[in-house]
Order: C-alpha cells, then structure tokens, then sequence
C-alpha cells in the first residue's frame, strides 16, 4: 500500500507574522519558512505505517513555488521514499489544492492519504475533507491515533467532547492532530540520502486543474490589540477586584 | 438570501454553537435548520423555537445517528439546491461536515468567519489570529464556518418555525462510528462557561493540576480549561485545550495560571471579557492581555484565593 502526504511550506511557526502596511497581505520577505507543523506529524505517521509493514511506499506532495522543494526535501530525509513538487507561483487555494491531489491520488491509487487538519497560515481546516468528498472516499479528520488493520483503517478523533472513533474502508483519507505523534528528526546522513531521492515536478494543468482564487482577498489587517491592565498586590487585592465584577 | 444552518446536538438536546451561528446566518437572510440524526425530532422542536428561524429540516435516519460527515454532506449538498448559504458552527463538527459540503457544490469554504461585511463579504483570522482577512467570494452557493464566540446567541424561544421531515442521499457505508469516549463533568461546558479557570505546564502534574485548580473552578461554578503544553503534558485531557488547534472561548471572565501566554493560547481566549492572570513570572506574555494580573507563586496564591472567595 501507497501512503500520499501533501506538506505545505509554511512561515515557520516560531516566527510572529507581520501585516504589510499596505494590507495586502502578511510580509513573507526574508521569513523563516518551514514545513507545516500538523504535516510533519503526518510524514511521521506514514513512517511509522510503513516501518510497521502496513505501508510499502511514502509518497510526499507539494503544491506551491519551486521553494518548497525545501519542504519535500525535508519530508524525504524524515524518511519519504520519493517526492512531487506541483509547481505555481500562485496562491492556490484549499478546494484547488483538494482538485490537484485528487489527480494524484488518481494516478498513484495510495490506500492512504495522511495530511495536516489544517496549515498554520490561512487556517482553513478544510483540504483533508474536501479531497475525501471528490474521492468519494471515508475521512478520518482530527487523528489522535491511526491503526491500519486489514482493509480498513480505524482512526480515533479528537472532538471537542473528547474523543471519538472511527472504521474506515481504504482507501481513506486521515487528517492529524497534535498529538497523534511526535515527529523525528532527519539525521544528517538522512539529508545527505535526500538529495538523491526522486521528486518530480509537475504543474497544476497537467492534473487539469484551474487555480483560479474563488476567494477575493480584500484587506488583510492587524487584529484589535488589547490593552495590559492593572497589576494587583496580593491576594486580597484581587478578590476585591472579582467581587467588583460580581463572580466572588 | 435563503440560508440553511447545521443544528448542533447529540440526538437528545440541541447545543449552544448552533445559536450564535443562527445570529450569524440571519445577518444574511431567510434562516432555515437542518436536524440530521436519529431519534431527534425532540431536538428539531427546540430548534423550531429559536427566535427568527423560518423552518426547520428534520431528517431523523440511523445514517445520520452519529454526524458522519460520508451520510450528513451528501444530505446538506442535495438541500443546497434550494438554499444559498450554508452556515454550520465551528465545531469539531462543523468543520468535519462544511469542507465536504463545499467540494461536493465546488465552491470554496469561507473558515471561522468572525464578521459579516456584506452579502458577500467576511472576516475571519488567519495566522492564529495574528491577522484579521477580509475576503469576498465569486462562487454561486456559500459555505461558512462560524466561530461561536463572535456572534451573540440567539434566543432559544420565542420562534415557532414549521417542522419538515426530510430525506436524502446518504453514503455508501464505507465509514462506521465505533464508539466515543466522551467527558463526564458536572462543570459549565468550556464554550458556554461564564468563567473558566485554566491552567499551564506550572501545575506540574496531572494530581496538582486537580488540586489546585479544581476546587477554584467548583467555588466560582467555572469551566475547566488548559494551555497546550498542560494537554500535551498529558496533566488534562485533549477537550481541556483552550487556543488557536483547541477551544475558542469568550466568557465573561477568564482566570489564567500559571500559563506563561503563547500566541496559540492567546488566539483562543484574548477575547474574554475580562482576563485575569496569575503567574511567577512578570515578565510573561500573558500580563500583556491581562486586565487584573498577580505576579507570585500559584502554589500559594490559589489555595489562598480559593480560600478567600
């Protein structure tokens, strides 16, 4: 079995976004990109399928410009077995990106699609469930816990009453959580092994897929900053305060 | 505008997301409710009572039993052809079933939105709430995700819609629910709290955490909640986590210990009414959004607060 693994280059998740001035958007100049913190727990899960002889194959996938190169490379040295870029210099958004993934998963036929709930930029939560729909395929979405038995794949979720359990018939898709894994690192002699892996590059319209923003970017601005109050002495002081607004 | 809104509930009551979702879509126009589960018609007579809600949908189907978004999507999408708008709450739920919803009519979601600036036009975070976009969409049909706590509830009486009973297409059974291993607590729910007490990684472990913040919590009748790092820690479990991958909240008062304030945290509570932070450490970032902060050892300020109070 096939296991994809879409990774999105993302600013890196250290780094504090700055809002352009201008407002069209946040300044990625000179920033520290990386790889989506939720889709490195997915490269990692699918190791981890493959070292338990669940998966035979790691497939990483990338949509976006000829940079994120960087990102499959890291993806290979995790452990990927081999790499496609899907190169655009625009900005292509969830259903897209869902559109294209379908014309690889069509060509690759993985029993297992294993991808971030959502990316640490736009925030969206969307592209697991949208490529499950155009696949006609089960998903698995928020994974704590992904166990491959047979034919089927059964994910426990993390839903906000707890947790919640699934059987899935493959091929399914499985969006990840934060705590479904702790990602390894790549050791140097793994990066070194990356840069001889396969990675294809292919564009958006060989999977015949229109780009085109359905989502009109108006303004981006910075949010209402709130203003630090004051600072209380002791504890006294501070049940004064909660009688005051009336929860004491 | 003809809106359709996702009833949340769990085949028993209906859940307090679906109201500030309500407020959402009558911002837009017409608000009809979709009730998809099973044994659920009790859910669908409260829904008919919310204020401003035209009609009711009630497909009561074993399919439908336990949300699965293969059986709910395919139902939503084929009653979209008589609605413009699609709005569920951004829940787990929500957004497990409005991505399907939006690939099965090929349109683009518009995630969490926070505001309504036109027909058309909606604001919603973006970098964990470090940015605010604005964004218009060119597509026929909308699907939204509404983030509960910036749209006020609205009230559970007073409407006296007309219930429908409605079939659809469902899936092919290729997904089933096992089971689910949901939170016990005689506690406020995080997202409906008046106040929550939240604790971080300074709790040190899961017996500590319960014994300092819990008895603070059943005095003030609070919510529980907890930093990542406290989750991650394994003090609570996952539904505790309050931020930007966990639960957005707003209550009236939000009490933060020992939690040093990361963006990720920041993102799912700066919006409380009134913040209050105790932490060691006055340097820590959460003193930044605090109103009312004290800087001293949680150990003993807390007992003592809870003691006080």
């Amino acid at each position: 079995m096939k296991i994809l693994v879409p990774v999105k280059r993302v600013i890196d998740y250290n780094v504090k976004p700055r809002v352009k001035a201008d407002g069209t958007g946040v300044d990625l100049a000179n920033v520290k990109m990386s790889m989506n913190p939720f889709d490195e727990i997915a490269v990692e899960e699918a190791l981890r399928l493959r070292e338990k002889g669940a998966a035979t194959e790691v497939i990483a996938v990338s949509i976006g410009p000829a940079k994120a190169t960087e990102t499959l490379r890291t993806a290979l040295a995790m452990g990927a077995d081999r790499a496609i870029l899907v190169q655009t210099d625009e900005e292509v958004e969830p259903l897209a990106v869902a559109k294209i993934l379908k014309g690889i998963a069509d060509a690759e036929a993985p029993g297992l699609v294993i991808l971030g709930k959502q990316a640490i930029d736009d925030d969206s939560n969307q592209t697991g469930q949208m490529l499950a729909a155009l696949m006609d395929r089960p998903q698995g979405t928020f994974a704590n816990e992904v166990t491959v038995e047979g034919n089927h794949v059964t994910v426990k979720r993390e839903v906000d009453g707890g947790l919640e359990t699934v059987k899935l018939a493959l091929p399914a898709i499985v969006t990840t959580d934060l705590r479904l894994n702790q990602p390894r690192y790549a050791s140097l002699p793994n990066i070194m092994k990356a840069k001889s892996k396969p990675l294809d590059t292919k564009t958006p319209a060989d999977y015949g897929v229109d780009t085109a923003p359905r989502l009109k970017t108006v303004k981006v601005s910075e949010p209402p900053v709130r203003q630090a109050g004051i600072k209380v002495a002791d504890v006294d002081e501070l049940v004064a305060k909660m009688k005051a607004l009336g929860i004491a | 505008m003809k809106t359709l809104v996702l009833v949340e509930h769990d085949n028993a009551s209906l859940k307090d997301a679906t109201l500030s979702t309500v407020t959402a879509a009558a911002r837009l126009g017409e608000v009809h409710l979709l009730v998809a589960g099973k044994g659920c018609a009790g859910v669908a007579d409260e829904a008919a009572k919310i204020a401003g809600v035209g009609k009711v949908h009630l497909a009561d189907d074993a399919a439908y039993e336990h949300q699965l978004p293969e059986n709910v999507a395919p139902l939503v999408a084929s009653l979209m052809a008589d609605h413009d708008a699609f709005l569920a709450p951004a829940t787990t739920n929500g957004k497990n079933i409005a991505p399907r919803v939006a690939a099965l009519l090929d349109v683009m979601q518009i995630s969490e939105i926070m505001g309504i600036d036109g027909e058309r036009t909606f604001t919603r975070p973006i970098y964990a709430g470090n940015a605010i976009a604005t964004v218009e969409s060119s597509d026929p049909k909308l699907v939204i995700t509404v983030r509960g706590t910036a749209f006020d509830k609205a009230a559970a009486s007073g409407g006296n819609a007309a219930v429908e009973a409605v079939s659809g297409p469902a899936g092919d059974g290729a997904s089933e629910f096992l089971g689910s291993e949901l939170a016990k607590s005689e506690r406020p729910e995080l997202t409906s709290a008046k106040v929550i007490v939240s604790g971080g990684r300074a709790l040190k472990d899961a017996e500590t955490f319960k014994e300092v913040i819990f008895p603070l919590a059943d005095k003030l009748n609070a919510g529980v909640g907890a930093s990542r790092a406290a989750v991650d820690a394994g003090y609570v479990p996952n539904d505790y986590q309050v931020g930007q991958t966990g639960k957005i909240v707003a209550p009236e008062v939000y009490i933060a210990i020992g939690i040093s304030g990361a963006i990720q945290h920041l993102a799912g509570m700066k919006d409380s009414k009134t913040i209050i932070a105790i932490n060691k450490d006055e340097d820590a970032p959460i003193f930044q959004v605090a109103d009312i902060g004290l800087v001293g050892d949680l150990f003993k300020i807390v007992p003592e607060l809870t003691a006080k109070l």
